[in-house]
């Protein structure tokens, strides 16, 4: 079941589109259900197929699409670091290097914990800052040093 | 229209068409993949780039509105070079496996590749591959990795079927075509992804590895499970049919067929074929030779004429025999003197026979259905009974047409109802009373104010409606609102022969007893044509009653079926495939047949056998030599077309109907992969969802006011007879009811399709 803050959230974003064009708020009510657990379950889909009056499946082709969209638990803080060329240029490899010898884990692991869980990201489009990484989607930390990284690490201890 | 010319050909084609279609209807080839005549246009397959003049590049025939003056060249040097860059792109990731591919010899990219396909291939690297998906008994899924992503399976389900149960998950280089959450492919019409996939992806499941294209022999039948009359071409190896495929018509089927159509062939080669003629002496089975069983029946039928009198046989067919099967049977049991025969088995209310100006029929053309702009469907589980009709009518509501639903179930037909009623069926007239007053008072919302803003209005009775105790007065109400809205009025008649069963007048006369008096007085005979009473009768208890107390019971059917316990001959009959005949569909449509195969074993066509009969009982006129002498004799001179006429005399005043029911009443829908003896032994069809045992469905109130919950195992009872079932809560359903199917060995202890019924803690 969506939650109450899910579908107030959603009923916010349904305001932007025609009345008979629910499924307008397919992806909106995707990242509000991210952001609520964290991933998105096939549950989830299915809840929101009803919610916006959709087939499951066009729900499913959408969440698979986008990248962002976490299809399984990938830890509470999900580092994305970007592999496409400039980072690469830049020292990506060093980044996941360091990010293995602090977590144990490498690209599509989570830490047992469930901490920490590092995805492969595509280009980010700032590449001035490479080599640079995301935190949840929505925190981008540029120019990764290891002394940055473990800053990085332990901010997010903290949480 | 537009004047364009292609390939130096002069076209004139419609305004907005596209060049494909243009090209198509002059009968120019441009290869595609992606683009189907019935789907919308998805150009995501690239296939169809053609030069037009004055564009910078190629562009996509099936995407590309053809405009006044346009030059298409579909040829050129341009066109070619682009449509072989596209199928060399297509083939980098498709295997090379057509030796063990089902679909070689038939397939879209095998063919096109010969033509614009390179002799090796410049891609060295590792091909991708796509995990197999199993989607369900009917539709095989095995070998995805030969998916080219063009969408035409996931296009059918959202655009015909209604429900969108493939789609097209990830992207770029990991799209893959999947159901959701590995989901199995439900739709009744889902067969049609199979004919729809140019690759080998999708094929059929029961079909696999049976047998290579070439080696088929093709026959043109028509099928026998539902009224439409869908053309089939039966494709048969070393005499068995081993698939079959639709016939396209515009008219009927479009090039579409429903699974039931599709794959109820298996139940041809059922293990419980009855392939030599047996009798029963002193209570054990024994075969012997057709003359023997023939002189035996013979023998019975004339002993009971003469002793107890002929009045005391009664002949019982199902609607899906053939015309020339029902008129021998009628004409056999007239020469001996008996006017009971019947073939409407599950009918309940025969208060309207006699009154009714002619046939029973749709009351239009189906492609009538197709445009009509308000529909009104009254007791019909259009999905289940009607699957293709049902595809027009959503098709049809696509378009903008109203439909309305007044019915005893709320099953979701996938596609938009305008309003509904859902009433238990003690109130179904009342229901439609209200429309037909609305009607008058020139209401201008609900179903009737619906009905009265339309121009082509349909109103269409179902099986559930026609099965009604109180049919004849649904009848009259649904024609009184079809003329108050100026529009059409038919039956969605239950089976593939349900009007040519009476052209023929496979029906009582005014002496005679129908199918239900035939049953509710027990005769001392029966001959069945096709007939399972425990599961094809309104009332199985009834009808395995009379059956038992029979002295003599001819049951003459291509099964081995629970006859065995009551009847004293089996005679093994030809099936519809084994046979040559005539069906006429819902809409008048007269469509003979030849048999595909050999009758199986010693089998008979029916026809041959009833005839047979008839001179052994010294009948006049049994002396036929060929299904369309039958056939002539019936249908030469008769203009079938005005015979068909649902007008009945309106009763001036319509009896107070709702009569006050205690206690939960039935609601009996026969499941669709249990309407007939073919379908029944379909194991692939049976292995559907659809082929479940039924559940005890009731809403959630009843259910709880009986204590009982979701999966809790409750006993069944009617009259004498109880049944052990599954509970489940459907809110959809009207308080008061319970819904369990009829035609299902599991509820065949039962009694009446309609009626009270008693749900108890098991």
């Amino acid at each position: 079941m969506l939650s109450q803050q899910v579908t107030t959230l959603i009923d916010k974003e349904l305001k932007k589109y025609p009345a008979d064009q629910r499924q307008s708020a397919v992806m909106a009510a995707l990242r509000f259900v991210q952001d609520e657990k964290g991933w998105i379950a096939p549950e989830d889909m299915a809840d929101i197929a009803v919610y916006l009056g959709m087939q499951q499946m066009a729900v499913f082709e959408v969440a698979t699409f986008y990248h962002m969209y976490k299809l399984e638990p990938m830890g509470k803080h999900t580092l994305t670091v970007c592999t496409n060329l400039s980072c690469q240029l830049c020292g990506s490899g060093d980044t996941l290097d360091h990010l293995h010898k602090r977590l144990g884990i490498g690209l599509g692991e989570t830490t047992p914990d469930g901490k920490y869980g590092i995805r492969e990201g595509e280009c980010m489009g700032a590449c001035v800052d490479a080599p640079l990484l995301t935190i949840n989607n929505r925190q981008m930390c540029g120019r990764l040093t290891p002394e940055k990284i473990d800053q990085i690490l332990a901010e997010l201890d903290k949480q | 229209m537009i004047n364009i010319e292609i390939d130096g050909k002069q076209i004139q084609a419609e305004n907005g068409a596209t060049v494909i279609e243009a090209a198509h209807s002059a009968g120019i080839a441009i290869p595609h993949f992606c683009y189907h005549k019935k789907l919308s246009i998805a150009a995501n397959c690239r296939m169809c780039l053609v030069q037009v003049e004055k564009a910078p590049k190629p562009l996509p025939a099936c995407a590309t509105p053809v405009t006044e003056g346009m030059k298409v060249h579909t040829h050129s040097e341009q066109a070619v070079k682009a449509q072989q860059g596209v199928m060399e792109f297509l083939l980098v990731n498709h295997p090379l496996d057509c030796p063990i591919c089902d679909q070689g010899g038939e397939c879209m990219l095998q063919d096109m590749s010969v033509g614009y396909g390179g002799g090796h291939s410049r891609y060295h690297e590792e091909k991708r591959t796509v995990l197999a998906k199993d989607i369900g008994p009917l539709v095989s899924a095995e070998e995805m990795s030969r998916c080219i992503n063009c969408t035409r399976c996931v296009r059918f389900g959202q655009e015909i079927a209604g429900q969108m149960e493939l789609g097209q998950a990830f992207r770029g280089e990991h799209a893959e075509i999947m159901s959701f959450v590995s989901g199995t492919v439900n739709s009744e019409l889902s067969g049609n992804m199979i004919d729809l996939c140019p690759v080998g992806a999708l094929t059929s499941k029961p079909f696999r590895y049976k047998a290579r294209s070439w080696e088929l022999s093709r026959r043109r039948s028509v099928s026998a499970h539902d009224s439409l009359g869908s053309g089939l071409a039966v494709h048969t190896k070393n005499n068995r049919v081993l698939r079959v495929l639709p016939i396209e018509n515009e008219d009927i089927n479009e090039c579409w067929l429903s699974d039931r159509d599709r794959f109820a062939y298996e139940g041809l080669n059922s293990a419980e074929r009855l392939t030599k003629p047996m009798i029963k002496q002193d209570g054990k089975w024994q075969e012997v030779e057709w003359q023997v069983a023939l002189e035996f029946a013979a023998n019975g039928l004339r002993h009971i004429a003469n002793g107890a009198g002929a009045e005391q046989i009664g002949a019982l067919a199902t609607a899906n025999s053939t015309l020339e099967e029902l008129h021998l049977l009628q004409k056999l049991m007239r020469g001996i003197g008996s006017d009971n025969v019947d073939f409407r088995l599950r009918q309940s209310d025969f208060s309207g026979d006699g009154k009714q100006q002619g046939a029973s029929w749709l009351g239009m053309s189906i492609a009538d259905i197709g445009n009509a702009d308000r529909l009104l469907v009254v007791g019909s589980f259009l999905r289940k009974d009607h699957p293709l009709l049902a595809a027009r009518i959503r098709k049809a509501v696509k378009k903008g047409a109203q439909v309305s639903i007044i019915h005893s179930t709320d099953d979701d037909l996938l596609m938009q109802v305008a309003h509904k009623t859902i009433v238990a069926p003690g109130a179904l007239v009342d229901a439609l009373d209200k429309v037909a007053k609305g009607m008058a008072a020139k209401q201008a919302d609900g179903i009737a104010g619906s009905l009265l803003g339309g121009e082509r209005v349909a109103v269409l009775l179902g099986n559930f409606a026609q099965q009604h105790p109180q049919a004849a007065q649904l009848q009259a109400l649904a024609q009184q609102i079809a003329t108050a809205a100026n529009g059409k009025f038919g039956f969605l008649t239950e089976a593939a022969n349900s009007v040519g069963g009476q052209l023929v007048n496979a029906v009582p006369g005014a002496k005679g007893l129908n199918a239900a008096a035939m049953l509710a007085t027990p005769r001392k005979a029966y001959v069945l044509l096709n007939v399972e009473p425990e599961l094809d009768c309104a009332n199985p208890q009834q009808a395995m009653a009379a059956m038992q107390a029979a002295d003599l019971v001819i049951a003459m059917s291509a099964y081995k079926h629970h006859a065995t316990e009551y009847a004293d001959v089996l005679l093994p009959i030809a099936p519809y495939t084994e046979t040559s005949g005539t069906f006429v569909s819902a809409e008048g449509r007269v469509q003979s047949f030849k048999g595909a195969v050999k009758p199986l074993g010693e089998t008979r066509p029916a026809w041959k056998v009833l005839r047979v009969l008839g001179n052994l009982l010294k009948l006049d006129g049994f002396s036929q030599d060929t299904s369309e002498a039958v056939r002539d004799e019936v249908l030469k001179g008769m203009d079938v077309a005005a015979k068909l006429n649902n007008a009945s005399p309106v009763p001036t005043q319509h009896s107070a109907p709702s009569t006050q029911h205690s206690g939960l009443q039935r609601v009996a829908d026969v499941p669709i992969y249990y309407s007939d003896a073919v379908v029944r032994r379909s194991a692939p069809l049976q292995a559907t969802t659809d082929g479940a045992i039924p559940l005890v469905w009731m809403h959630g109130e009843e259910m709880k006011k009986l204590g009982l919950q979701s999966g809790t195992v409750v006993k069944v009872s009617q009259g004498q007879g109880s049944v052990k079932l599954f509970a489940a809560a459907d809110d959809k359903l009207p308080v008061g009811v319970v819904r369990l199917a009829a035609g299902h060995a599991a509820t065949a202890a039962l009694g009446a399709m309609f009626g009270t019924i008693t749900v108890e803690r098991a």
